[in-house]
């Protein structure tokens, strides 16, 4: 009695395809609209581009509860650290995807207050240019993000290559990688780059105002 | 409120030094200041240090409840008056942002929760800082619009309108009147698409899921035609100083003429759907109330003011364009809550709906952007013919045109309130100082009014029903 | 409308109206009247106006004229490095001042509007944050649009851009 005895109501297949399978068509995106390409996300999200079709209608707003990151607009300066902790949350496998020229590389805004490019703090698997991309461009990103995960390994962790070594594809030319991306020197190249405050972000106390504090009479 | 230190040995009270700022009356120091450190809140902004309630100083009471010009003549906010029984420590304050469901944008809030009830509300802001008002020093005026396009992303022809009747007041040009009028005709349609994209996320937020969905079918129609006219569905770049971009493309009134149609009866099966409900109404009415004295004192304007019944409307009152040469109304509410505002945006698209179909009737042919060689470009055809042409081309591209030295500020009405530029021009090719007065920056402001003493789902509506775009927030 | 104080002239400059037909100006009839109280007169100004009937203050904001200082100004108005830009609306008499506030570099103080108009917080924090002029006697003088830890005011002439300058990749080297 082997396989070929059993009539119906088996599918068999590799664990990596059944794997990549479920993977693939039940990917949830975390809501991380920011700017108009969120707006554009949300179109796509609606009944005239459906993004239901590919299992990923439901925006998971808890990012314990979400495969992909579609960082969709400009990120600030003051907004980093909050990606940064949304992306931690998010349990692996994760990918993220990077919705408009902003997301990816900084966009129109090469000024004091947004980061050039998001790669500065994640690391980014599919970068859909446009601004807005127009649903068909993120739709295809979405796709090209499918056969990405079809076509990967499994086990494969982020930052680690399938034989051991990092992964500096995405990383800064003084941290091992071939981008030019300004970064500082003093970043650790042996671990990639991680944020300064990799936990909780501490912001400064606001501090004490000697005018204020004069005209209300308050001591200083 | 305050405990007063009793005078000792007969001795005179000391000066305190703390004073109300109004009134000049000296507040007498609670006699456990200096000794009692107050409740540490860890936040992401830092350790914020707040004090028990029995510290506050009436004035600062009187500026949270927002009541500091419109009490009656003799009578002081006695502290006594609020009715918080709570001790600080059976309060909460949570976080709610900025990455949150609500599709708003990255607003953050910090908010005072006593159970279930919120007190006192922080709208923390600048999570989309993009410096855009240092970058529009850096771009010419014809580049200037494609950085101003990107601040209220939701009514991206509004801030370019804005800022091209600025410059336009600056350089002293006369407008040829087709341009007003395809100006108008575009600025209309994007504010009725503005307003059902506001439908639908206000039906999201008050848990109508369908609502969401159907918002945007109407909206995609409306894009299309934008797509058809100027190139991209969001972020258009085409009204430019001068005119426009381009003319209106052949059969224009026929495609605005069907979504006119169909926007219509849709929007009486919206208010079915969501008028119609009596949870709708139970959600709404009452909630986040609003007076004209507080909406007048926090510089409300747009469907925030016109909800506590203050007829004020840029476009009726201080008209630009071809505004005073139409037939509309101005909608009006009555109570300054939720439910009114709702009412006041679905009438508004109906009546952006009778503007419309009355641009389609009165467009009038001629020049859809000024002839001025030395402001716009001339046509792309003749490049090839004139030598001259090919010059005003290049030096309107590349170097961009001078404007003379001056300050103006102009506003419009944005489908969020009074969106104003003021622009200072040292005769260069770029402005030096451009400031855009985002409606939703100042609307903010309501938020804690309206939320207080609501319940905390209330206070996803209320957020809701100011309608903030963060990127004309924080710009 | 005059604020009398010793000594001090308030000069109300005449309304500035250039010639021509753009369609804001056809439409609204006067150009908005431009007033340039110095500091000691500027609460004075604002409250006289907000008596007048300018019942909302529709912007407030601050320009940094470092790089423009022989900008035209009234006679009798020293021209210093900042200037804050109050915008008053009124809706019973549907019409517009503005008053403009020398500021000098070195001493970035103006009183604040909070208590007239309440709406002027978020205003002035923007201010304050972009440009460092502070406003004395506003209940929350910190930061608004960037970091609390953030160094420096962006909006100043000195500040710069802080352009990325970028690469391509393949690009035949420097030009």
């Amino acid at each position: 009695m082997g396989l070929e005895d059993l009539q119906h109501n088996f599918l068999t297949g590799r664990l990596e395809d059944l794997v990549k399978w479920a993977r693939t068509y039940s990917m949830w995106p975390a809501t991380f609209g920011l700017a108009c390409c969120a707006i554009e996300m949300m179109s796509v999200g609606a009944a005239d581009f459906d993004l239901a079709r590919f299992g990923m209608e439901v925006f998971r707003a808890s990012p314990r509860q979400a495969d992909l990151m579609i960082v969709a607009g400009r990120v600030s300066q003051k907004m980093a650290p909050v990606l940064r902790q949304v992306y931690d949350q998010m349990m692996e496998p994760k990918w993220v995807l990077s919705m408009g020229v902003c997301a990816s590389s900084g966009g129109m805004f090469n000024n004091y207050a947004i980061v050039q490019g998001v790669d500065q703090i994640v690391p980014v698997d599919v970068y859909a240019p446009g601004c807005p991309p127009t649903p068909e461009t993120l739709m295809h990103a979405i796709l090209t993000l499918h056969e990405k995960v079809r076509s990967d390994d499994i086990t494969r962790r982020r930052g680690v290559l399938l034989d051991g070594r990092p992964d500096t594809a995405g990383l800064a030319s003084d941290q091992g990688g071939d981008t030019d991306d300004a970064r500082g020197p003093d970043d650790d190249p042996s671990r990639g780059w991680t944020p300064d405050r990799p936990d909780a972000v501490h912001l400064g106390t606001p501090k004490r105002n000697p005018i204020i504090a004069r005209s209300v009479g308050e001591p200083l | 409120m305050t405990d007063t230190a009793p005078a000792t040995d007969g001795e005179p009270r000391p000066d305190t030094g703390l004073a109300d700022p109004v009134s000049g009356e000296q507040y007498d120091e609670p006699s456990d200041v200096g000794t009692e450190t107050g409740l540490i809140i860890e936040t992401s902004e830092g350790a914020q240090e707040l004090f028990p309630r029995t510290r506050t100083e009436p004035g600062e009471l009187r500026r949270e409840v927002g009541a500091v010009l419109r009490l009656p003549e003799g009578v002081v906010l006695n502290a006594d008056d609020i009715d918080v029984e709570q001790t600080d420590d059976e309060t909460m304050i949570i976080n709610m942002g900025p990455q949150h469901p609500s599709t708003h944008g990255v607003l953050r809030l910090m908010i005072e929760l006593d159970g279930e009830t919120v007190l006192r509300t922080k709208p923390v802001i600048g999570y989309l800082h993009t410096g855009m008002e240092k970058t529009a020093e850096e771009l010419t005026y014809v580049q200037g619009s494609t950085n101003v396009t990107r601040m209220d992303y939701l009514s991206p022809l509004h801030n370019e309108l804005v800022l091209s009747l600025a410059v336009e007041e600056l350089l002293g040009i006369e407008m040829p009147p087709r341009s007003d009028w395809i100006r108008m005709l575009l600025v209309e349609l994007n504010r009725v698409s503005s307003h059902l994209m506001w439908m639908a996320t206000n039906g999201m937020d008050h848990a109508s899921t369908s609502m969401m969905i159907y918002g945007f079918r109407e909206r995609e129609m409306i894009l299309a035609f934008f797509e058809k006219t100027t190139g991209l569905r969001m972020n258009h770049n085409f009204i430019r100083p001068g005119g426009t971009a381009a003319d209106l493309p052949d059969g224009w009134e026929d495609d605005v003429t069907i979504i006119c149609d169909t926007v219509l009866p849709r929007l009486d099966e919206y208010d079915e759907l969501l008028t119609g409900q009596p949870l709708f109404h139970q959600r709404s009415e009452g909630v986040g109330n609003l007076s004209a004295e507080e909406a007048l004192a926090l510089s409300l304007t747009g469907p925030l003011l016109r909800s506590t019944g203050v007829p004020w409307d840029l476009r009726r009152s201080m008209p630009y364009l071809r505004y005073d040469e139409v037939d509309f109304d101005v909608i009006v509410g009555t109570f300054g809550d939720n439910f009114d505002r709702y009412s006041i945006r679905l009438n508004e698209i109906r009546e952006s709906i009778r503007i419309i179909r009355q641009v389609v009737e009165k467009m009038p042919a001629g020049d859809y952007r000024v002839q001025d060689k030395k402001v716009t470009p001339p046509p792309r055809g003749r490049i090839d013919e004139s030598m001259e042409a090919l010059i005003h081309h290049f030096k309107v591209f590349t170097e961009g045109f001078r404007v003379p030295e001056g300050e103006v500020y102009v506003a419009t009405e944005s489908p969020r309130g009074e969106l104003g530029c003021y622009l200072v021009s040292d005769g260069g090719p770029k402005p030096f100082r451009m400031h855009i007065r985002g409606p939703s920056f100042v609307n903010l402001q309501a938020l804690p009014l309206m939320m207080r003493g609501g319940l905390l789902a209330d206070a996803v509506v209320a957020c809701s029903s100011v309608d903030p775009v963060m990127g004309e927030v924080d710009r | 409308m005059t604020t009398a104080t010793d000594g001090d002239t308030t000069s109300d400059a005449p309304a500035t109206a250039p010639s021509g037909g753009s369609s804001m100006r056809r439409r609204r009839g006067a150009a908005p009247e431009v007033v340039f109280p110095t500091r000691d007169q500027y609460l004075g100004v604002v409250t006289a106006l907000r008596d007048e009937g300018f019942e909302m203050c529709a912007d407030l904001c601050a320009v940094d004229y470092l790089t423009h200082p022989a900008r035209t100004l009234p006679d009798g108005v020293a021209a210093e490095r900042f200037e804050v830009v109050v915008n008053l609306l009124s809706l019973s008499q549907v019409r517009r001042v503005r008053v403009r506030v020398q500021v000098p570099a070195d001493d970035a103080e103006v009183p604040t509007l909070f208590d007239l108009y309440p709406g002027t917080e978020a205003m002035e924090r923007e201010a304050y944050d972009l440009f460092g002029v502070m406003f004395t006697g506003h209940p929350d003088m910190t930061r608004i649009l960037l970091p609390e830890d953030w160094e420096g005011h962006p909006l100043r002439k000195d500040y710069g851009v802080g352009r990325v300058p970028v690469q391509f990749k393949g690009a035949p080297g420097p030009r």
